[in-house]
């Protein structure tokens, strides 16, 4: 097992380098001289030059990237085009925001699409299973970001029970998920973002739960005079590899995917600041967030991966 | 009299029961479709929202750029606009009906690409093995590393937006995914022994993926690129939704959206549409896929 811990760790290395040469050369993808691209357009001669110098933006390619790296490394990511504060500051306060948001979202849509799922590949060709596969196409095929006006529209606009956008009046400093005021900020942003979560995750537990339900070793169990409830255990446990990887992914998806949803409810997180750095061309931005979400990205599948590995020991005999 | 004798067996070769009639492959894929209610009434409106694009110009009951300060969001029906006006006067109507075209080539165009590029590296990696193998799939590795609207709006934010950008952008978000599909299913034939007798009678590697690994490949490519439109539909407007895809004023569904979005309160309904345009379109693209992938019977 630590070998293989090992070995998984050894292998993500070189998918988190990768990762970042991406992420360095966003800025060259950018129309323009990148210098202009990191610096405010109101830079002084000084300044520029002492940009170019720390960044050594005069030397050739590998080199500054290196160099980049190493501010990186260090948590320097550079300076925020719109508001001057360090990009590290910006990109760790609009994640802790958002993880306010995912950490409801996760629990819920992968709860509720399990349960939905499972409930669905027990059952099939049955009324649940018609059910649970329409309602899981239309997640998958919802554009989240219209079903969050869709709601506004109802809960917010008709109906005025709930806030439309925002995290309250005293914003995130004041925020405090125990408190109903506070608190009734969550329910749209987090109810849209579950849906399309929800969708994929009851789509692929019913395909696994039905898959193992056709396997021989299901009728040795019953065979063998088990419950129904038992059977439906094992079958449970035998499916949980294929469910995880596709929740590890949703997980990675919930935590960078959220920009459009956080732009619909202006909710401060770091997709909305993704978004107020495209508008804004806030390069600097730009790359600092991404950076930081890929490697989240990175770590969560690792993460799955051993998990899957603990729970099915096939998977790292392969 | 040698007429007549003759006559009863053809009658029975004519008449023999279905199950014994033998289909070939796409044979039969066309019965499974033609028996397949919900797909062929998915593919239905998905081919009258494509003429609908096509022929936008001569169903659109006014034009989609003509502006009015007087007749700012309207509601239904007012002066003869069916479905309103928008926050610049323009008729909603026309520029729904004409969205669907940057909707469409949003979604059509990057999975085209992806496919045209992410299979041709696939088979490569998967016919080649080894080395190349390994340099193609690590490479795609890395961009599987990133949510894929995270990576599309990275690059279509650092490129600066635009309708050719944004294509971009989702091609290069779809060939890793493309890639490993085309590679998997040419892994799996490569060392199959028909692809061995073939060598062996002398047939050159290009004869050889073009006539034995291609034919196996094509299916689960097509199927997956026919799940993709989707996808890029949902993505591109998500795009334009952000300002990052369709440029205004040309009506795209994502922009309208994000546009009349300012208006929710004056507005609900109006705002609401362009997002059911969305939807209905995606959700067809996505039943029909589902559809021909149980007809082909191919399993990704």
């Amino acid at each position: 097992m630590l070998g293989y811990i090992a070995r998984r760790i050894l292998l993500a290395i070189p998918i988190a380098f990768g990762v970042s040469v991406v992420c360095f050369s966003l800025v060259y993808l950018a129309p323009g001289d990148p210098l202009q691209t990191i610096l405010p357009s109101d830079a002084t001669q000084e300044m520029v030059e002492q940009i170019k110098h720390a960044y050594g933006f005069d030397r050739p390619l590998p080199v500054q990237y290196l160099l980049w790296l190493v501010h990186v490394l260090t948590g320097d990511f550079g300076v925020s085009i719109s508001t001057r504060r360090p990009v590290i500051l910006e990109v760790t306060g609009a994640l802790s925001n958002t993880f306010i948001l995912t950490s409801f979202a996760i629990p819920l849509s992968f709860i509720t699409g399990y349960a939905m799922g499972a409930l669905a590949g027990c059952f099939p060709g049955r009324a649940v299973d018609r059910i649970v596969t329409g309602a899981a196409v239309v997640g998958v095929s919802l554009p989240n970001y219209w079903l969050g006006i869709v709601l506004v529209i109802i809960f917010a606009v008709e109906l005025m029970a709930l806030p439309a956008t925002g995290m309250g009046p005293q914003g995130s400093s004041q925020f405090n998920v125990l408190h109903w005021s506070s608190a009734r900020f969550l329910v749209l942003p987090v109810i849209t973002l579950s849906m399309i979560p929800v969708g994929i995750i009851a789509r692929t537990t019913r395909a696994a739960v039905s898959e193992v339900l056709n396997q021989d070793f299901v009728t040795t169990l019953r065979a063998k005079g088990l419950s129904e409830f038992a059977v439906i255990r094992h079958v449970l446990k035998n499916s949980a590899p294929q469910v995880l990887a596709v929740m590890g992914l949703q997980f990675g998806y919930l935590m960078g995917g959220s920009i459009l949803i956080e732009t619909v409810f202006t909710w401060p997180g770091s997709g909305f600041m993704l978004s107020k750095a495209i508008i804004n061309r806030d390069i600097p931005v730009l790359q600092g967030t991404i950076l930081f979400l890929a490697m989240i990205f990175v770590a969560t599948n690792l993460v799955v991966d051993l998990l899957q590995s603990m729970i099915d020991p096939r998977i790292r005999r392969s | 009299m040698s007429q007549t004798a003759t006559l009863p067996a053809t009658a029975f070769a004519d008449d023999s029961p279905p199950a014994l009639r033998v289909r070939g492959y796409w044979g039969s894929v066309g019965y499974r479709l033609r028996h397949d209610p919900v797909t062929l009434c998915f593919g239905a409106i998905v081919l009258l929202i494509v003429l609908m694009a096509i022929f936008a110009p001569l169903l659109a009951p006014f034009d989609p750029y003509k502006e009015s300060v007087l007749l700012r969001l309207k509601p239904f029906g007012y002066k003869g606009h069916p479905l309103g006006t928008d926050e610049l006067g323009r008729d909603l109507l026309s520029r729904l009906i004409y969205g669907a075209r940057s909707s469409l080539l949003m979604g059509l165009i990057p999975v085209c690409i992806a496919t045209a590029v992410g299979g041709t590296l696939g088979v490569i990696g998967g016919f080649a093995g080894r080395h190349v193998n390994a340099v193609i799939m690590r490479t795609m590795d890395v961009f599987y590393a990133f949510p894929s609207v995270l990576l599309a709006v990275a690059i279509s934010g650092a490129m600066g937006g635009g309708m050719a950008n944004g294509m971009a952008a989702l091609a290069l978000v779809f060939i890793p995914a493309m890639c490993r599909v085309a590679e998997t299913a040419t892994a799996q034939v490569r060392s199959l022994d028909y692809i061995e007798a073939a060598r062996a009678t002398g047939a050159g590697t290009l004869t050889i993926v073009r006539y034995h690994v291609l034919g196996n490949v094509l299916g689960p490519v097509f199927i997956y690129a026919s799940s993709l439109v989707s996808v890029s539909i949902l993505l591109a407007s998500g795009l334009s939704f952000l300002g990052l895809g369709v440029k205004p004023p040309t009506p795209d569904w994502g922009l309208m959206l994000s546009t009349l979005r300012q208006s929710i309160y004056i507005a609900p309904l109006s705002c609401a549409l362009p997002g059911a345009a969305i939807f209905v379109t995606s959700i067809c693209f996505n039943l029909v896929s589902d559809g021909i992938r149980s007809a082909m019977d191919v399993r990704l």
